[in-house]
């Protein structure tokens, strides 16, 4: 058969738009293999309506699994069940930590390959393949798979396609193993700090850990209030968990994700976690003084130097040009 | 109870990788102990101070020979003792194939706590702990920022998709460290000097037990090919910062030209 399973996460009744993305995708190289997307949705409230969700994106048959959402082992005890049960040749994950986590545990049980941080699927001689950017994004590496597939998309890799279609939802009832047992998620999702809104920023100014402190978190205050309205101050998940500033903030793989007018990184060292959050910025300016910084190979305007010199001088340079 | 921590020596940050004749990465030039993995040697060590009840760490690698240098490295930052593994027939395993193997090295150890550093800086798959967990029958919990441990329950934090998440696991268990989750100190000389003198136990596939058709190229499940630059993107203006005025001057000169001031 050559359905293609995707798992999708479904928070308080929201399918995140990864999980959308991939059944997207997964619909779109499915008719190409003579077949359909499925999906699975893991959680104690799924409804027809969160199901709904995946049907209106390109998935012809939901599969509901009455469990704990939130930790990877009741998803991939049932995904392998699935896979066994229903004959799927690949599976298919739109990303984030679950994804990862479900994906490698779904490879193992399953016998399958495993390919992470996907970015384009394609069909060559009949089967999937995988195209995944490796060493800093410099290189295209193509997976084959010699049987069943796994394959985990980088965050944002796909778009949602709505095709306003709806989907055959069927509750699937999956043995949990004895791990399962061992993991009790006590908090899901607890916020930390201020509630800052940063995905409608029009100019976001990022502090890494190149600003070296909380404090100096000032300086990108500065400079983006020298831009004016529209403008917002965010963070990298380092200076997050460090405390510097709010989860709120936080772009990246596990945060928001943002696509200004204007990016401005400050400090920021550009690792590929948090460049899946914010590589659709139409404007990327660095400040950076580690001319290695990874940054700097898709910067559009990039500076090696002192951010803690160059930044106030700009926020100074900026206000006058605004009179 | 006994920590097992995984580590990996991969090639060093400064040396450009590629792929090589073989279609593997090219691993010929200066390499190092894969950084993350400082990490997870270092949340032992914690856990250890913390007054867990920790009766050895025990550090596991696979890799060729070389990597006893790194796998000396990880003994230095606190392991009592060490596993190597290495054997011509596991070159070009791919990720399900080398948590197998690592799996196989687990369960002779019975290890309470397996601990490894969340990503790798050569392949990065972040996937490994999730592939051994699955093969050992245990959780496999990953991005672990926080670990606190009671009798044998330990309670976890990581930032999930949604914000933090706390959870609870009884081990034994499977954990992959964040960078966030603790410095790193650097080992002392004492300790480098030491590292010489602790056990290293040297096996091959047949004397550790492992399906030698399960591992390598043969073994594995997924197959990388048809390397390919990605779509050019147009390069950027990169400056270096010499008078901050000028600097200055041809960042406005970029915003305005942009219509972004």
């Amino acid at each position: 058969m050559a359905n293609i399973l995707v798992y999708g996460l479904a928070h308080e009744g929201t399918v995140n738009k990864n999980s959308r993305g991939a059944v997207s995708e997964a619909a779109k190289v499915a008719s190409q293999l003579g077949g359909e997307a499925h999906a699975v949705l893991v959680g104690t409230d799924i409804n027809d309506s969160v199901a709904q969700q995946l049907g209106a994106v390109g998935a012809s048959k939901v599969w509901t699994v009455n469990a704990a959402e939130g930790v990877a082992q009741t998803a991939s005890d049932a995904i392998a069940a699935l896979v066994e049960a229903q004959g799927y040749d690949y599976v298919l994950f739109g990303g984030g930590l679950l994804g990862f986590e479900i994906g490698a545990a779904v490879a193992a049980a399953i016998g399958g390959g495993i390919t992470v941080e996907a970015t384009e699927l394609a069909v060559d001689g009949g089967k999937l393949v995988a195209k995944r950017p490796i060493f800093g994004d410099t290189l295209l590496s193509t997976s084959h798979y010699k049987g069943k597939g796994v394959i985990v998309a980088r965050t944002n890799a796909f778009e949602v396609n709505e095709t306003g279609g709806s989907a055959t939802v069927e509750a699937f009832d999956a043995p949990a193993s004895a791990a399962a047992g061992q993991v009790t998620l006590k908090v899901r999702g607890e916020q930390r700090g201020a509630d800052i809104n940063i995905e409608d920023a029009q100019i976001l100014v990022t502090g890494g850990r190149g600003l070296g402190t909380a404090e100096n978190f000032s300086v990108a205050d500065a400079l983006a209030a020298a831009f004016g309205s529209g403008s917002a101050v965010g963070a990298t998940r380092a200076v997050v968990d460090a405390g510097w500033f709010p989860y709120a903030g936080q772009v990246g793989q596990t945060g928001k994700t943002v696509a200004p007018k204007l990016y401005v990184g400050l400090g920021v060292s550009g690792a590929i976690q948090h460049k899946v959050g914010m590589q659709s910025s139409e404007n990327v300016l660095a400040i950076n003084k580690d001319e290695n910084a990874p940054i700097f190979e898709f910067a559009d305007f990039g500076v090696v130097g002192d951010l803690h010199k160059i930044a106030p001088a700009l926020t100074e340079a900026i206000k006058a040009k605004k009179g | 109870m006994k920590i097992l921590v995984l580590v990996k020596e991969v090639p060093d940050a400064a040396v450009e990788k590629t792929i090589g004749s073989d279609g593997r990465i090219d691993r010929s030039g200066e390499k190092t102990l894969n950084p993350s993995d400082t990490n997870a040697l270092e949340a032992a060590v914690q856990l250890k101070e913390a007054g867990a009840d920790v009766s050895e760490i025990v550090a596991v690698t696979v890799g060729p020979d070389s990597a006893s240098r790194s796998l000396q490295g990880a003994v230095s930052r606190g392991a009592d003792r060490s596993i190597h593994l290495s054997d011509p027939a596991i070159a070009g395993s791919d990720v399900v194939a080398t948590g197998y193997a690592l799996a196989e090295l687990i369960k002779r150890e019975s290890p309470e706590l397996v601990l490894l550093g969340q990503q790798s800086d050569d392949a990065g798959c972040y996937a490994v702990g999730s592939v051994v967990g699955q093969f050992l029958g245990q959780p496999a919990l990953s991005q672990v920022s926080k670990l606190e441990l009671a009798g044998t329950t330990l309670t976890l934090e990581r930032q999930a998709e949604y914000g933090y998440d706390t959870l609870e696991v009884t081990l034994p268990a499977v954990i992959s460290v964040s960078d966030s989750a603790n410095e790193p100190r650097y080992p002392s000389l004492k300790a480098i000097m030491g590292a010489k003198k602790k056990p290293v136990e040297k096996l091959d596939l047949a004397g550790a037990g492992i399906d030698a058709g399960k591992v390598g190229t043969a073994g594995s499940g997924v197959e990388c090919k048809d390397f390919q630059a990605p779509a050019a993107k147009s390069a950027g203006t990169i400056i270096t910062d010499e008078d901050t005025a000028a600097t200055v001057e041809q960042i406005v000169a970029w915003l305005d030209s942009r219509k972004l001031v």
